[in-house]
């Protein structure tokens, strides 16, 4: 009967209004911080032979320096310097070889022999099964991470136009290598398997171990700066390593700190439609301020009655803040309907451009929703309670 | 409730004026429950305003009003919304009922806050007073008579210590005004409620204990 009376002067067109307009921001809020938890996850994609916070810097070879004879090495300040930023957890140095290496494969009669080099990380980074990395001094076989690229290279390029097999990852690591190492007045001869391809390191990899015990023996005592860092960090997505590299000239190998600027933009992106959207819902939420207020100035009298035949403020303000409770919960639920709906459709397209897609957590999304949803009912509630009590003092 | 007191009490309008000649206004005036007064009044003496003074809703006085001798201006919205559900009860001059509810539901609403009447009592009432064929008709199209029926039904759903009535009988005929006395004899006069009863001529006939001229 109480709502009867007080529903008198509703008007369903501001109420419609402020439902529409208020969906509208929620569903943008919502929908832009489900979408940034979802494609987040594309740039924390891994690679399985080295950690994907793994970075690789060498400093950028430019005509003049080379004409000048620079060697583009680190000095000690520079790499005292990276190891001070905040991003940085661990850093490694590659160790070159500082002697002369042949390998040799005998392959279906024919002997393929090539200069080539070695370089070494510390082991920590190495992300492979240590059994096969494990080198002992004084071990007659040397375990070779190569660059996966070379074998495409070979696969594609070299073994076509010679007529040669190819061969797959599984049986390279089933022939065995001629290396042969010289230096210092010395040669020797050893064998070398080749243990894993690596995506993201363009080097050939040798154990440390390896590296240091053949350098003393064929390369004398010559200490090198490192022209490579590898760098643990936290997040390679932080747009703060691209700053900072940039700024010392230095380059990554791979296209990791693109993903760095591309989280960025994703995050400005974001930021501006998440701001659009709070902006409409700001605006949506004045306008059933102000709706419920046009309605409370209409009641005034039957108000003023009600309160004077013994309602008090609190009864006389439930209905009203019910309404605006109602709306306001069914269009958070609508809203979290349609952005699960439209997740579902991008979804689909992402799966199918990035086949290696996990999809993020809904519980942001949710929880934000819910946070708008209660800073808005209880400004509501307290905005109507004082209204009304503002009547009859 | 037991008393109701006025002391000195003044309309800030009337501040002004020299001289007042009034038993009300700048004197000491004490109502008891159980008692039965009438103030009667000419246009523009104050007699509305002296209502919604003691019944809360507006504060421009000088002086004092005590209730049980506490001062009501110290009484909060909530204390008031007490007052108005269970010891005074008020027949507005204006009535203040709502036009777009029918007579019963304007009555229900108020007792269904109480709880005080039964169904029953309330039909037999608008009995009484003739208006039971418009049990359910819309407020809004019943006469001013009719409606100052309904009205002082609805004042008598509720418990009370003192009833208050602005001008009751203002547009209803002599009989109808005998019909309400002969209820507030049996039913509130018994539970030894106090009344308070305006009127500009046209009065409810009843026995009171005192008659005051504002």
């Amino acid at each position: 009967m109480l709502w009867k009376l007080l529903k008198q002067h509703i008007s369903v067109a501001q109420l419609a209004g402020f439902f529409l307009a208020n969906l509208c921001g929620m569903v943008i809020v919502l929908l832009s911080v489900q979408f940034y938890s979802d494609i987040i996850s594309v740039f924390k994609g891994g690679d399985s032979f080295i950690n994907n916070d793994y970075i690789v810097v060498s400093k950028k070879v430019s005509t003049l320096g080379s004409l000048v004879g620079k060697n583009g090495t680190f000095s000690s300040d520079e790499l005292k310097d990276v190891k001070s930023q905040d991003f940085v957890k661990k850093v490694g140095t590659f160790q070159t070889a500082q002697f002369k290496v042949y390998a040799g494969l005998e392959f279906s009669g024919m002997n393929i022999s090539t200069a080539m080099f070695f370089e070494s990380v510390p082991d920590d980074f190495v992300d492979i099964k240590s059994k096969d990395w494990d080198y002992n001094i004084g071990d007659s076989e040397i375990p070779i991470v190569v660059p996966r690229n070379y074998l495409n290279l070979y696969n594609f390029g070299f073994a076509k136009s010679r007529n040669l097999p190819q061969i797959s990852e599984g049986m390279v690591g089933l022939v065995s290598l001629d290396i042969s190492l010289s230096g210092n007045g010395r040669r020797e001869v050893l064998k070398g398997r080749i243990v894993g391809f690596s995506n993201r390191l363009n080097t050939i990899l040798v154990p440390e171990s390896f590296m240091n015990e053949a350098n003393s023996k064929f390369g004398g005592d010559k200490k090198s700066q490192p022209s490579r860092l590898i760098i643990e960090v936290d997040n390679p997505a932080d747009e703060r390593i691209a700053r900072y590299f940039s700024d010392n000239g230095y380059e990554t190998e791979d296209n990791k700190l693109d993903s760095g600027k591309t989280v960025w933009f994703l995050k400005v992106m974001t930021g501006v439609v998440i701001a659009v959207g709070i902006v409409i819902s700001i605006l949506s939420f004045y306008i059933l301020i102000l709706s419920i207020y046009l309605l409370l100035q209409k009641n005034t009298d039957k108000l003023e009655s009600l309160r004077l035949i013994g309602f008090s403020a609190r009864r006389v303000s439930l209905p009203y803040q019910i309404l605006a409770f109602l709306l306001n919960i069914s269009v958070l639920i609508i809203s979290v309907v349609i952005v699960f709906m439209s997740r579902d459709i991008y979804l689909g397209l992402l799966e199918d451009i990035i086949p290696s897609f996990s999809k993020g957590s809904p519980i942001p999304m949710l929880l934000s929703g819910l946070s708008v949803f209660i800073v808005v009912s209880v400004y509501n509630v307290v905005a109507i309670s004082r209204k009304v009590g503002s009547i009859l003092k | 409730m037991n008393s109701i007191e006025l002391k000195q009490t003044l309309p800030q309008v009337f501040s002004g004026r020299d001289s007042i000649v009034s038993d009300i206004w700048h004197k000491e005036v004490y109502f008891e429950r159980g008692k039965s007064y009438l103030i009667e009044a000419a246009s523009g003496t104050g007699k509305s305003s002296l209502c919604s003074y003691i019944y809360g809703y507006r504060h421009d006085y000088q002086g004092i009003i005590n209730f049980d001798g506490m001062n009501i201006k110290g009484i909060s919205s909530c204390g008031w919304d007490e007052i108005r559900r269970n010891a005074i009860a008020m027949m507005f001059q204006e009535l203040r009922l709502f036009g777009e509810l029918t007579a019963s539901e304007n009555v229900m609403l108020k007792n269904n806050l109480t709880s005080f009447r039964s169904e029953r009592q309330i039909k037999e009432w608008f009995e009484q007073l003739d208006i039971a064929e418009k049990w359910s008709q819309p407020v809004s199209r019943m006469s001013f008579g009719q409606q100052q029926r309904v009205a002082f039904i609805r004042m008598l759903c509720q418990p009370s210590d003192f009833l208050f009535m602005d001008e009751p009988v203002s547009h209803l005929d002599e009989n109808n005004g005998k019909i309400m006395c002969s209820i507030l004899d049996e039913d509130i006069r018994s539970r030894g409620v106090g009344i308070i009863v305006t009127s500009i001529g046209h009065r409810l006939l009843m026995n009171y204990d005192s008659v005051f001229r504002l």
